[in-house]
């Protein structure tokens, strides 16, 4: 067990050095950082010695080992938009995204296993029906439609929800939440609603196809046998051997909740990294999407290894092979 | 005499399908009594484990029971209400599938797998569902009992699942089990000790036990008394040692001889003819008159009720009206 999760932890190292080249490289596509720097009039003197300070004239390999021992310590060099540390930009703004995604996540996972285990069993009534038609809508219409026609309904129109921004914060150390006050939640349900409707009808058609999958398995058919209770059939039974794929879609798809985050933070005016990261892309501001992709590609990655991990505690199955692997 | 533990009498089963609906089990009837073992054999898509089913109420939509009844000790099941029949299954009547492998949920340890059924069906505490679990464990052979009892079922062997399984069907002494090729998936050496285990069970607790099989060795050596079906009927019903060794039934005469026996005489075995009918092209009269050598025209308008003959009855019209020596 503790061999698997170390192999796991070191591919991810991997992962993280690979996406850390791209990053990097994003640098020295972008053109000259010293020339975005200066001013027109700055010498050819001058110039070489901002490069020398900025160590810009070692060789590449020199400048990415530097660069990733830079990031493993979370510094991603100065904003050129902001004249501030990347780190604490990003840090700032993280709290708000992490929020929104954590919401819309629980959002997706408890309305879509409740619709999923409902469409499953009572497959026949209106209310399943019904439910399949709202996940094709959410699977087939795009995001920032959605969060454009919430706010026209809601902000606009009927005046119950704010259309932007995050309502009153309340800061606990370097955290930042909206939970805690009334029009910070507010300010939460369409972001969060528009951000996770997509992962919810994910979840919600995966649920519908596994339980329905798992009901006709044989020791499904063995436990009526047994005589017991539909309940315990239902929950017991078919619910759990039914959250295995559902908890690495969900996990794996946590990841692109907070990649998409960037369209639904612009929608709505969030002011979280993806709002930051579209605004570093019309400013060219290298520095801070170099850093994004770290942090998303740092928070998929460990993600994805928390999955792996759920998974054997889930499945007593994959315990044993694991454990017999090694 | 006493009341038998089931009777099923004239059951039909049909199946509602897209173009019309399919008779699968008619007018079945037979009795199992307390302590008897009941083979029923046939070909596959003969309705043997359709039989089972609807016994313990477990027929899936789009089946139902279409006819007849079924009574358990006097108390008609047949049409209870789903709670009161799934209160039965488990407690009354105990079932054992055909693949041990698929049978347990693979996500619970075998321990917590019997002490929900046992809590279901009993009062007992948590505690002592777990010594009675234990105890069955070790009643069907599993060894170390109260160390397997907390190993998943994927740490079991096929034939150490099959048994898992048997100790989750007895696990509320019901009064009937119902076998459904319980060996079928096992290994040969290991089947004999499945086979008599059932054996030994129903004999110790006096439970009465439907075994379906299409394996007639397992038959022999088991049942007291044995059902041959035929496309969804009874074709002949009797005491084991009768129907083996004097089999009256022209299905159940080519049954017998398809057996290979081990005295080394190389003669062919026995052949039947083409093969059983889809539900859907029933042939009238007796479903067994376009294999059969013996049909005359009888076979082919009437439909045979079964007749008795000593101890087996047989449902042919070889043995009505017609002298006997056409019949031999």
């Amino acid at each position: 067990m503790l061999a698997f999760t170390l192999r796991r932890a070191i591919q991810a190292i991997g992962v993280m050095i690979a996406v850390g080249i791209i990053s990097f490289s994003m640098f020295r596509f972008a053109g000259d950082p010293v020339n975005q720097m200066v001013g027109m009039d700055t010498s050819g003197a001058e110039r070489a010695a901002i490069r020398k300070s900025l160590g810009l004239d070692d060789p590449v390999i020199v400048q990415f080992g530097r660069y990733i021992g830079n990031a493993a310590r979370f510094q991603f060099g100065t904003s050129y938009q902001f004249r501030l540390p990347v780190t604490n930009l990003l840090m700032e703004r993280m709290p708000a995204t992490l929020e929104l995604a954590i919401c819309a996540t629980i959002f997706a996972m408890v309305i879509g296993i409740l619709m999923g285990v409902y469409s499953a069993l009572r497959r026949d009534t209106w209310l399943a029906h019904l439910f399949q038609v709202i996940s094709l809508i959410g699977i087939s219409l795009p995001t920032f439609l959605i969060g454009v026609l919430m706010i026209y309904l809601f902000s606009v129109t009927l005046g119950w929800l704010p259309s932007f921004g995050r309502g009153d914060v309340v800061h606990i150390g370097w955290w930042t939440t909206g939970l805690l006050t009334l029009s910070g939640l507010k300010a939460l349900i369409m972001p969060s609603i528009t951000l996770g409707l997509f992962q919810m009808t994910l979840i919600m058609r995966l649920v519908r196809t596994e339980m329905l999958e798992v009901m006709r398995t044989d020791y499904i058919r063995f436990a009526r046998a047994r005589g017991l209770t539909t309940r315990a059939i239902h929950f017991g039974h078919a619910l759990r051997n039914t959250l295995i794929p559902v908890i690495t879609v969900a996990g794996l798809q946590f990841g692109s909740v907070i990649a998409f985050a960037i369209i639904t933070e612009t929608v709505f005016q969030w002011p979280g990294m993806g709002l930051l990261f579209v605004q570093a892309v019309q400013n060219v501001d290298i520095p801070i999407m170099a850093a994004y992709l770290m942090m998303v590609s740092l928070i998929f990655v460990t993600i994805n290894l928390v999955v792996d991990i759920l998974y054997t505690i889930v499945d007593p199955r994959l315990r044993s092979t694991i454990s017999r692997a090694h | 005499m006493i009341e038998p533990v089931l009777s099923v009498r004239n059951l039909q089963v049909e199946f509602a399908g897209r173009r019309g609906t399919l008779r699968a089990i008619d007018g079945v009837s037979f009795d199992i009594a307390k302590g008897e073992v009941l083979g029923v054999v046939g070909e596959s898509g003969a309705g043997k484990s359709v039989t089972g089913l609807s016994v313990i109420g477990l027929i899936d939509p789009p089946g139902r029971i279409a006819g007849g009844e079924i009574h358990l000790a006097g108390l008609r099941i047949d049409n209870l209400p789903p709670d009161e029949m799934r209160r039965i299954r488990g407690k009354r009547i105990g079932m054992i599938f055909q693949d041990p492998l698929t049978s347990l949920n693979p996500l619970y340890k075998i321990g917590d797998q019997l002490i929900e059924t046992i809590r279901t069906h009993l009062n007992l505490s948590e505690a002592a569902a777990r010594r009675r679990a234990i105890d069955l464990l070790a009643e069907v052979g599993i060894p170390a009992p109260e160390k397997r009892i907390d190993g998943y079922p994927h740490e079991f062997s096929g034939g150490m699942r099959q048994r898992v399984v048997i100790a989750l069907a007895i696990c509320a002494e019901p009064e009937l089990i119902i076998a459904d090729e319980p060996t079928t998936a096992l290994d040969v050496s290991v089947q004999a000790q499945i086979i008599s285990l059932i054996k030994r069970l129903g004999r110790d607790h006096g439970t009465a036990v439907m075994l379906v099989t299409h394996d007639m060795g397992v038959i022999a050596e088991t049942s007291d008394r044995v059902a041959v079906m035929y496309a969804g009927r009874v074709a002949e019903i009797g005491p084991v040692q009768d129907v083996v060794r004097n089999p009256l039934h022209p299905y159940a005469k080519g049954l017998m001889g398809a057996i290979p026996t081990l005295a080394g005489d190389d003669k062919r075995l026995v052949q039947i003819p083409g093969s059983m009918p889809r539900l859907s092209a029933i042939p009238s009269g007796c479903s067994f008159n376009p294999r059969c050598a013996f049909a005359f025209d009888r076979c082919r308008v009437e439909r045979p009720e079964p007749l008795p003959r000593g101890a087996q009855s047989v449902a042919c019209h070889l043995y009505d009206s017609v002298p006997a020596e056409s019949a031999a």
